[in-house]
């Protein structure tokens, strides 16, 4: 048979060798996560971090369905917040020390997960899609019905430093809250980062590929799926419970629809095709996030244009676009794309500035009172209802769109170059 | 006699208005290696669908090692003891070579939907394929995701995935299909040693291939079977003659 040489085969790690390397990443993350609060010490910077480790486990919990098990869901905030408002309960019953708490938002995530699961599994696709859409909305019409288990629109609030004393601690202080929500994001990432090297893990990847094949070597995908499902319920629930201890609310924005579209749009910009892609959506989403809203009303546009340019041109995500490099990195001739890669992010940040330029002072002109007729904008002051503004910043959008377009064949000749002796080296 | 590996008897299938199968009646012998040959569109392919569980018969009852297991799911099929192969490529695409067949192998190693045990950790379901990976000729493309590899590639790992549980009975579509001739050559050794002591039943145009391996043939028109026997019975037998085989054996000669 016409088979590649055997030669290439890649030599099988001695046992500790490859644990070593295995546990590399999680050491350092431990030590990051321990490390973090010392050296971003403002409260401003802790709550951005604790919203961000929350968004980590929800990414992550999100792509066991999209990335790992091939399910597209629109109603996942649903396991979410249902774990966080039972959480909230739970939490004003004064019985229960705060570091537990997580795990009954998680059971309670689970059990929805296994109710829900058992008759939307069956099948992925459209029909996965379109019934947890379905469920998503009707629990959020339920949460406005159900005043005592949801609060109505008041939401349910806590108080998580009235909670037991856990050896000692309350809880009162925001570092503290950081450390417990960092210890149960790292459980959680690990714990899910182990399920998919289970058989289970295994087989989920497999029926994402080809569920009929799977089915004729011994696994039904509905089961398969199934435990994907509940293991995915179980660790959303879990985020929810640390945004009752976080915030110490929970309303019906944790688990409407709007949240559920929001994680699908972090775990997609971190890419789906690898483990750490939601990790990475998720800190880029919170930062993005935290900083464009301080900035400006349009930051949610901003984010559905990048949603969008992602969708388009980059569909393995952040992740994706680094892990295409890899081949390149591997020959060493990452330094040919230095210099185009350099020039094109020149144009396409000036071009983007440009563009948001152009979109604030439209905003700015349909929603400013009548007679103010200027405004700010990267420290300059700007007449709106002049031309020149319009024209400089519409002028120099469009200039940087053309010259993106000139030095596009420069960057992919440059890749080609650097991809060149690429044979036989498409390993993951 | 003892129980037949597989038993078909007034087995009917139709899609629609469509009669596909019409009265099919088989019976395998375990450790038999048995051909179904025909021409294009006799139903060699829903004959393997209808009894592997892909397909429900419309009427008439399937036996395997003396259990009816017709209109059973294909998973509950696989796990008595049957594995087949398809005649268009059916793997995971996006898993590499290696994970394709540790996939396969999960279930008949007892694994099932575990989820507190490590496959890194389970040495011998390693072991075992990368063994097949050897016998397949693919060791050297381990990593590589099985969707990138060429075709006759994808073939052999077709075949792997098929082989690697152990199964008893093992059913083959067209495996040599689109290979070379000294592709064509290894697939059967490789087939005549993993089958060794197994059921076998495939679906094979190429009659040197089938005269080489079966056992027995049975000879599929227009969904049903106008003879069961040995090759030289089959080679000998008028009917068989001038429904199909004259053709398909002068091309062979
Ligand atoms: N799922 C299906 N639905 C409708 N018709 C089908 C289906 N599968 C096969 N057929 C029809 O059954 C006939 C036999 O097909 P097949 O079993 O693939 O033949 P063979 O494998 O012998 O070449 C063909 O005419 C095909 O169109
Ligand atoms: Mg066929």
């Amino acid at each position: 048979m016409t088979i590649a040489p055997t030669s290439d085969r890649q030599p099988q790690d001695t046992l500790t060798g490859s644990q070593w390397r295995a546990a590399l990443p999680w050491l350092i993350a431990f030590a990051l996560l321990l490390a973090l609060p010392f050296v971003f010490r403002s409260s401003s910077a802790i709550t951005v971090m604790n919203q961000m480790a929350i968004t980590v486990i929800f990414a992550l919990s999100y792509n066991m369905l999209l990335g790992q098990g091939g399910m597209l869901s629109f109603g996942h905030a649903v396991y979410m917040g249902l774990g966080g408002f039972f959480a909230v309960h739970v939490m004003n019953t004064l019985l229960v020390p705060l570091p537990l708490l997580p795990l009954f938002g998680g059971l309670f995530g689970l059990i929805f997960a296994i109710i829900v699961g058992a008759f939307s599994t069956r099948r992925a696709g459209t029909v996965f899609a379109m019934i947890s859409l379905g469920v998503g909305e009707l629990v959020a019409a339920s949460s406005i019905i159900i005043v005592s288990f949801f609060g109505g629109e008041a939401g349910v609030k806590g108080d998580r430093t009235e909670a037991p004393a856990f050896l000692g601690i309350n809880f009162a202080s925001q570092t503290q809250v950081y450390y417990l929500i960092a210890a149960w994001m790292f459980l959680s990432a690990l714990a899910m980062y182990l399920f998919t090297r289970t058989p289970a893990g295994r087989m989920a990847n497999a029926v994402r590929d080809n569920e009929e094949r799977a089915e004729f070597l011994g696994y039904s995908q509905r089961t398969v799926r199934f435990m994907s499902f509940c293991a995915a319920g179980f660790f959303a629930g879990i985020a929810g419970a640390l945004i009752a201890i976080n915030f110490e609310i929970l309303t019906e924005e944790n688990l409407n629809l709007t949240s559920s579209g929001v994680i699908l749009l972090v775990t997609f910009l971190g890419g789906v095709g690898f483990f750490i892609g939601p990790i990475v959506g998720a800190v880029a989403f919170t930062l993005l996030q935290s900083v464009l809203s301080l900035q400006t009303d349009l930051w949610q546009l901003y984010v559905g244009l990048l949603f969008l340019l992602a969708v388009m041109f980059f569909p393995g995500g952040l992740t994706g676009v680094l892990a295409m490099h890899g081949p390149a990195w591997r020959h060493g001739k990452l330094g040919l794309l230095t210099v185009p890669y350099l020039k094109l992010t020149a144009v396409v940040v000036t071009g983007i500035l440009a563009a948001a330029c152009f979109l604030e002072i439209l905003f700015h002109v349909r929603h400013a009172s009548v007679g103010e007729n200027t405004m700010r904008l990267f420290k300059l002051t700007i007449d709106t209802h002049a031309v020149w503004p319009w024209l400089a910043t519409g002028g120099v959008a469009l200039i940087c769109l053309a010259l993106a377009n000139r030095l596009a064949p420069d960057v992919k000749a440059a890749w080609d170059a650097a991809n060149l002796p690429a044979k036989g080296s498409a390993r993951r | 006699m003892s129980i037949p590996a597989v038993e078909l008897t007034g087995v009917h299938k139709s899609f629609g208005k469509a009669k596909i199968i019409c009265g099919v009646d088989l019976s395998v012998a375990p450790g038999e290696r048995h051909a179904i040959i025909g021409p294009n569109g006799a139903g060699k392919s829903t004959l393997f669908n209808l009894i592997t569980g892909r397909f429900a018969p419309t009427q008439g009852t399937i036996r395997l090692h003396g259990e009816e297991i017709q209109g059973r799911p294909p998973y509950e099929i696989n796990r008595r003891g049957l594995s087949r192969s398809f005649q268009i490529t059916n793997i995971f695409p996006q898993l590499s070579v290696f994970e394709n067949v540790r996939c396969a192998l999960l279930w008949p190693m007892g694994l099932r939907y575990s989820f507190w045990h490590l496959v890194s950790g389970q040495s011998e379901l390693n072991a075992r394929a990368d063994d097949i990976l050897e016998r397949i000729n693919l060791a050297g493309r381990r990593n590589v995701p099985a969707g990138l590899l060429a075709y006759a590639e994808q073939r052999a790992l077709e075949i792997g995935i098929t082989i690697a549980g152990g199964a008893e009975v093992i059913m083959l579509d067209e495996p040599t299909a689109g290979m070379s001739h000294s592709e064509t050559d290894a697939i059967v050794a490789l087939i005549r040693q993993v089958t060794e002591g197994k059921t076998l039943i495939m679906v094979e145009h190429d009659m040197g291939v089938v005269f080489n391996l079966a056992d027995r043939i049975s000879v599929l028109v227009y969904g049903q079977i106008v003879a069961s026997d040995t090759p030289e019975a089959v080679r000998a037998n008028a009917k068989v003659q001038e429904a199909y085989l004259g053709a398909a054996l002068e091309a062979a000669e």
